[in-house]
């Protein structure tokens, strides 16, 4: 016994009148719609076919479910209003974009060693700008305090960070206004990595500066040729001095 | 010798929605009055108007859209005339959007279209709900996740997690670069957002500051190196506007000085404007073509004609003619799109509570979670400074941090211990409040 799954209602069973109701609609024969039919003659129906499977389904309470056209779909607007009302409690919502959620992910789960520290000068609620405190324990720069901020895009992690050191310091790969020659800060960033990996990368110049990449070529060259001048110079423009024509602040 | 009658507008649209077919969608009607439901009820909104957004909002027009909206932030520029064809050279300065609504409505004649003159960050979410179906003709990444974001959050999953049809709000994604562009449709809750496939894109060009700084070796090293060294150097404090003529006239010059240096030729205004702000120059041809697939697919899901795009497809026009659809799968777990996992909550739940019992839901089990709502972080594990300053939270009832609002989103990141093995995961919440006037159907849990 064949019974009816489901039917379509392409919008053209409502009568004159009833245009309103979407919950109902009257079902004429498969085709006969006599406004529609083309050039059928009218006659009466027969409990054939599909008219015979609705039957069957309403006999058995065996559900025939409607399907609509998308067009119905748009036409059904009401719905759709009140759905976004009861969603947003009616105001306007602020949006957490998926880079804002990847950077809480990324904050959440620092594992800073105890020679950094972070803060947050926005409060709790801004992750998109901080500070880091970098306090090398050895090396060349072991007891200076340097400070870098932090700037993170919303296309965060697509793009990298943004890194300026705000310490004025005498360093090969950090220029004398701030800019930090880092690969993973530019030509080796990939969205796997994250904060913790580029604050590891910039404790990494400390301990190890080297004269390969250099943005302040003068030490680069003082690092390469004359390593126990270049140790003395740090120390100078750690304490607070002048290293050639530049004067550096104290920051130990 | 009799004329025959001039054809119909619209015949070439009726071959396709007054006829039956082999490939219509399952509920495809065709008939007069599909077309007439089109131009009635159907509303798109276009979403930018520049070089795809003058050519959609031809396309559309034609194609039998009635009501369309448009949107777009910017004022006409002399360089935008070479293919946004909707505007003149009397025009440069006017708003992109006012103008090629009027341009578009001159010439076909029944169209309405509205154009609105801002940033679509300025408008309220629930603009957007307003719309059937949007179609994009964006040039970023973030404005596109910014839209994506917005229509997703229209999209309600019931209590088994399946997608709710009527809330659902197709998007027609078209971009183009040169000779290659893409088309692809995005069905919140069935096709991958755009934020399931946002991992195809490559990773940005960046050369390293000592290249530039140091050993320069083209024409690029050379521009950049004004634009991000020198002009720190010479002008700190200023910020660079790359919409300001003087200073790009100020890189130029400095890159020049910079590749005579160092023997490099190459270096013109045109190149450091298009390295300075990213930019590859624009084909009209490239325009149309992406324009034409995007506005075929809006038909087609408007009214059924046809099987819809599945779901990416791509055009390369650099030698010869390449074109390829390809279907991508969403990402369940996906922040933007995907169901996430519901909770039901009593309003005297705790954030400590709530916390722990992250850890014993079967399809989470998550410990040592941080949560977010809405911007807003509501506990934090790590560092020790945030964890201080969250900690007074733990005791709070969650329902008082999320407002006392009966159903909402949050995110929640922490340690996942799936069959041994322990990752770190980041997963959407849809959380609801149990007995609060107003939800007794949980079919309607969802959120934004």
């Amino acid at each position: 016994m064949r019974v009816s799954t489901s039917i379509i209602d392409s919008g053209r069973y409502e009568s004159a009148m009833s245009r309103v109701s979407s919950n109902e609609f009257t079902y004429c024969d498969e085709g006969e719609n006599p406004i529609f039919g083309g050039k059928k003659k009218i006659k009466d129906q027969k409990l054939v076919g599909g008219n015979l499977a609705l039957g069957n389904s309403m006999i058995d309470l065996k559900p025939t479910r409607v399907i609509r056209s998308m067009i119905r779909l748009f036409k059904v607007k009401e719905k759709q209003k009140e759905l976004a009302e009861n969603a947003n409690g009616g105001s306007p919502i602020k949006k957490q974009t998926a880079g804002e959620l990847r950077l809480h992910k990324d904050i959440s789960e620092l594992n800073l060693p105890k020679s950094c520290s972070i803060s947050f000068p926005n409060g709790k609620d801004d992750l998109m700008n901080f500070e880091v405190f970098i306090r090398p324990d050895e090396g060349y720069y072991r007891g200076g305090t340097f400070l870098f901020s932090f700037q993170i895009s919303p296309s965060y992690p697509h793009e990298a960070p943004k890194v300026k050191c705000k310490t004025k310091v005498y360093h090969p790969n950090i220029d004398l206004e701030g800019n930090v020659c880092l690969n993973i800060l530019r030509e080796d960033w990939k969205p796997v990595l994250n904060i913790n990996t580029v604050i590891y990368g910039l404790y990494h110049l400390f301990t190890e500066p080297n004269y390969e990449d250099p943005l302040n070529h003068d030490a680069a060259a003082v690092l390469r040729d004359n390593p126990k001048m270049f140790e003395s110079n740090v120390r100078r423009a750690m304490y607070g001095g002048y290293v050639g024509q530049t004067y550096f602040q104290r920051c130990i | 010798m009799a004329d025959a009658a001039p054809p119909s507008k619209s015949r070439d649209l009726d071959k396709l929605l007054l006829r039956p077919g082999n490939l219509v969608g399952p509920t495809f009607d065709p008939g007069v009055q599909l077309r007439d439901d089109l131009q009635e009820y159907a509303r798109v909104l276009v979403v930018g108007a520049g070089g795809l957004g003058c050519e959609l909002l031809k396309d559309l027009a034609l194609s039998g859209f009635k009501n369309l909206e448009v949107i777009d932030m910017d004022r006409i520029e002399v360089t935008n005339l070479n293919r946004q064809f909707l505007f003149r050279l009397e025009d440069v300065g006017k708003p992109k959007a006012e103008v090629a609504a009027k341009r578009v409505m001159e010439r076909i004649s029944g169209v309405n279209i509205v154009p609105h003159f801002c940033r679509i960050e300025d408008k309220d979410i629930r603009f957007y709900n307003d719309f059937n179906i949007i179609a994009l003709g964006l040039d970023s990444i973030e404005a596109r996740s910014y839209i994506n974001a917005v229509a997703c959050s229209f999209l309600e999953y019931d209590s088994d997690d399946n997608p709710q049809e009527e809330t659902m709000k197709p998007m027609v994604d078209g971009g183009t670069e040169g000779f290659k562009g893409h088309a692809r449709v995005i069905v919140p809750g069935v096709t991958p957002c755009f934020e399931c496939t946002i991992w195809l894109f490559p990773p940005q060009v960046k050369f390293p500051l000592c290249t530039l700084a140091e050993t320069p070796r083209n024409a690029a090293h050379c521009i950049e190196y004004a634009h991000l060294i020198k002009w720190d150097e010479v002008h700190s404090g200023k910020a660079f506007d790359p919409d300001n003529p003087d200073h790009m006239k100020w890189v130029y010059d400095e890159a020049v000085k910079r590749a005579e240096l160092f023997g490099i030729p190459g270096v013109t205004y045109s190149l450091t404007q298009g390295v300075v702000k990213n930019i590859i120059p624009a084909i009209a041809s490239t325009n149309a073509i992406i324009s034409a697939a995007c506005t075929l697919e809006t038909l087609k899901i408007a009214s059924g004609c046809s099987k819809t795009l599945s779901n990416y497809l791509t055009y390369n026009g650099v030698e010869g003619l390449h074109t390829k659809v390809t279907e991508f799968v969403k990402d369940e777990n996906c922040l933007v799109c995907g169901p996430g996992v519901l909770i039901e909550l009593d309003t005297t739940v705790t954030l400590e509570k709530f916390i722990d019992l992250l850890g014993e839901h079967p399809k989470l089990l998550m410990t040592k979670a941080s949560i977010t709502y809405r911007g807003k972080n509501l506990y934090m594990q790590a560092p020790p400074v945030l964890e201080e300053m969250t900690r007074s939270n733990l005791e709070v009832p969650l329902y008082d941090l999320m407002d006392k609002i009966p159903k909402d989103v949050l995110h929640a990141t922490g340690t996942i211990d799936k069959d041994g093995k322990r990752s770190s995961g980041l997963r959407k919440l849809r959380v609801v409040f149990k007995g609060i006037d107003g939800v007794t159907d949980m079919d309607m849990a969802g959120g934004a």
